[in-house]
């Protein structure tokens, strides 16, 4: 960890590194969060209205509800142990190729500091970016249940409109991002990790990414009782 | 000149290297030979500095390596080239692009310096233009094999070290990787250190050989002596291919013909 958090070698180098990171392990997941994320906020749409039919209930519960959970739960924790998958063994078997097939090796020949040059730009490009993927989690969840709204006869546009809107508070999305932070910052360094220490061949490697995986979704939800417990409460 | 000396190395308790000295000298094709398992990457790792022995010492043109700090290791390290048994060359970066990145990352030049140093060396070890643009997965082996020697070159190193520079390349490509190293290192005056256990290498290059057997350096000389060696263990490395039998039996009929006329 030492070695990864120095000074880097030449910045020209990392900034470069540090874009194209941002580019594979965040632009590129944006496909992939858009299209979880809208057909999850669908389904909690679905399952909220189908759920709260007592004549107690506002009719408006169904959008507050689906807002609650995209915005507490799903678009940071969930949406997390889905990228842990994604970029997390992305990351751990591209170091871990690297390692067996001795490019590691060849940089620290070169007197490069191989933790710094390879790991850095991961981890600060992906907890760079991983904001943009929350809020647009978000959106998306919300667009999903609006077009439940607005396809189905479950519920009225105007009621999910209106129930998200109600009672809303910005702490909660600001809530979501600081999490994020913590667990992108999980998924990165613990595939990384895994990655870097590799030894053997290809099945070592494909070992690597699947506790990289493992590991990394442990600790996002050990890390995600934590910091709700700091702050909510 | 690299020196080693009374260089030992254990692994969990396991002692794998037995107090090595060698001398690697200046402006030749020193080849550290043995059969798979010897020990030979183990002692090129500690030479180079990816491995600590636990005893023993090793001087690069006098410096000692165990003394120096993290910059003077680094500086060093920039003095070094190095081509691996794999190549490892970088996936993600094009043939041009592997031999440039030495330089973008040590190199005060600029661009266009950097891109016609690259070139040159590209140049230099026979490959075409055309492959310039090309990624390591899209050319042949040997052409890795010179990609990596290029990339190895392009800072000028002082020490270029060579781990089984043949190994998965056809005859006619091995004697053409062997003729480029050796040609490389006199032209540059380079100390170049090649882990071998290629016999054609160690007849075709081999000006200065140390036999490594059981983590034991068993014999020190020249591609002249190999064959008059006395060491059982060098004789059984060295006569172990169909051809080399060949040879030995024609040189034992040899010297009973010459016992018989006499």
């Amino acid at each position: 960890m030492t070695q990864v958090f120095r000074t880097p070698d030449k910045w020209r180098v990392f900034l470069k590194n540090l874009v194209a990171e941002i580019s594979k392990l965040g632009v590129d997941s944006i496909p992939l969060v858009i299209i979880i994320s809208i057909f999850i906020g669908a389904v909690i749409t679905i399952q909220m209205t189908l759920n709260i039919v007592s004549p107690l209930i506002p009719s408006y519960s169904t959008g507050l509800a689906t807002r609650e959970i995209l915005l507490l739960e799903f678009s940071s924790s969930i949406l997390s142990l889905i990228l842990a998958g994604k970029v997390g063994s992305n990351i751990a078997s591209e170091i871990g190729t690297m390692r067996v097939t001795e490019q590691i090796d060849a940089l620290d020949i070169m007197g490069i500091n191989s933790a710094c040059f390879i790991v850095l730009p991961k981890v600060v490009g992906f907890v760079l970016f991983v904001p943009v993927l929350v809020v647009l989690s978000m959106f998306m969840g919300l667009l999903g249940g609006w077009a439940v709204a607005k396809f189905t006869t479950m519920l009225t546009v105007e009621n999910y409109v209106y129930g998200i809107q109600t009672m809303f508070r910005e702490w909660y999305v600001w809530y979501g991002i600081i999490k994020t932070f913590f667990f992108a910052f999980i998924i990165t360094s613990v595939a990384a990790y895994y990655g870097y220490y590799v030894k053997g061949g290809a099945l070592e490697v494909g070992k690597a990414s699947t506790n990289a995986v493992v590991s990394s979704s442990i600790l996002i939800l050990l890390a995600d009782v934590i910091l709700t417990k700091l702050l909510l409460q | 000149m690299i020196e080693a000396e009374g260089v030992s190395k254990w692994f969990d308790g396991q002692q794998v290297l037995f107090d090595i000295t060698a001398r690697f000298e200046t402006g030749k094709t020193n080849l550290i030979i043995g059969q798979s398992g010897s020990g030979k990457t183990v002692f090129m790792k500690c030479l180079i500095g990816l491995l600590t022995p636990e005893e023993g010492v090793i001087r690069y043109d006098g410096r000692l390596l165990r003394n120096m700090n993290n910059n003077e290791r680094r500086q060093l390290r920039m003095e070094i080239g190095m081509l691996f048994q794999g190549s490892a060359l970088f996936d993600n970066e094009t043939v041009l692009g592997n031999v440039m990145f030495p330089l973008k990352m040590f190199s005060p030049l600029s661009y266009r310096e950097q891109l016609e140093r690259a070139q040159f060396c590209i140049r230099r070890v026979g490959l075409e233009a055309t492959a310039d643009n090309k990624y390591p997965s899209e050319i042949s082996g040997g052409m890795q094999k010179r990609v990596a020697i290029a990339r190895a070159i392009a800072l000028n190193p002082r020490y270029l070290f060579c781990d089984e520079p043949n190994s998965g390349l056809d005859p006619k490509t091995s004697i053409l990787i062997d003729e480029l190293l050796s040609d490389i290192t006199h032209e540059y005056g380079i100390t170049t250190v090649i882990n071998t256990h290629d016999m054609n290498s160690v007849l075709g290059i081999g000006e200065h050989i140390v036999f490594i057997n059981k983590g034991h350096c068993d014999w020190t000389g020249d591609d002249r002596n190999i064959f008059r060696s006395t060491s059982k263990s060098l004789n059984d490395f060295v006569f172990a291919s169909h051809l080399f039998q060949e040879v030995k039996r024609f040189l034992e009929r040899e010297a009973e013909a010459q016992e018989g006329q006499s």
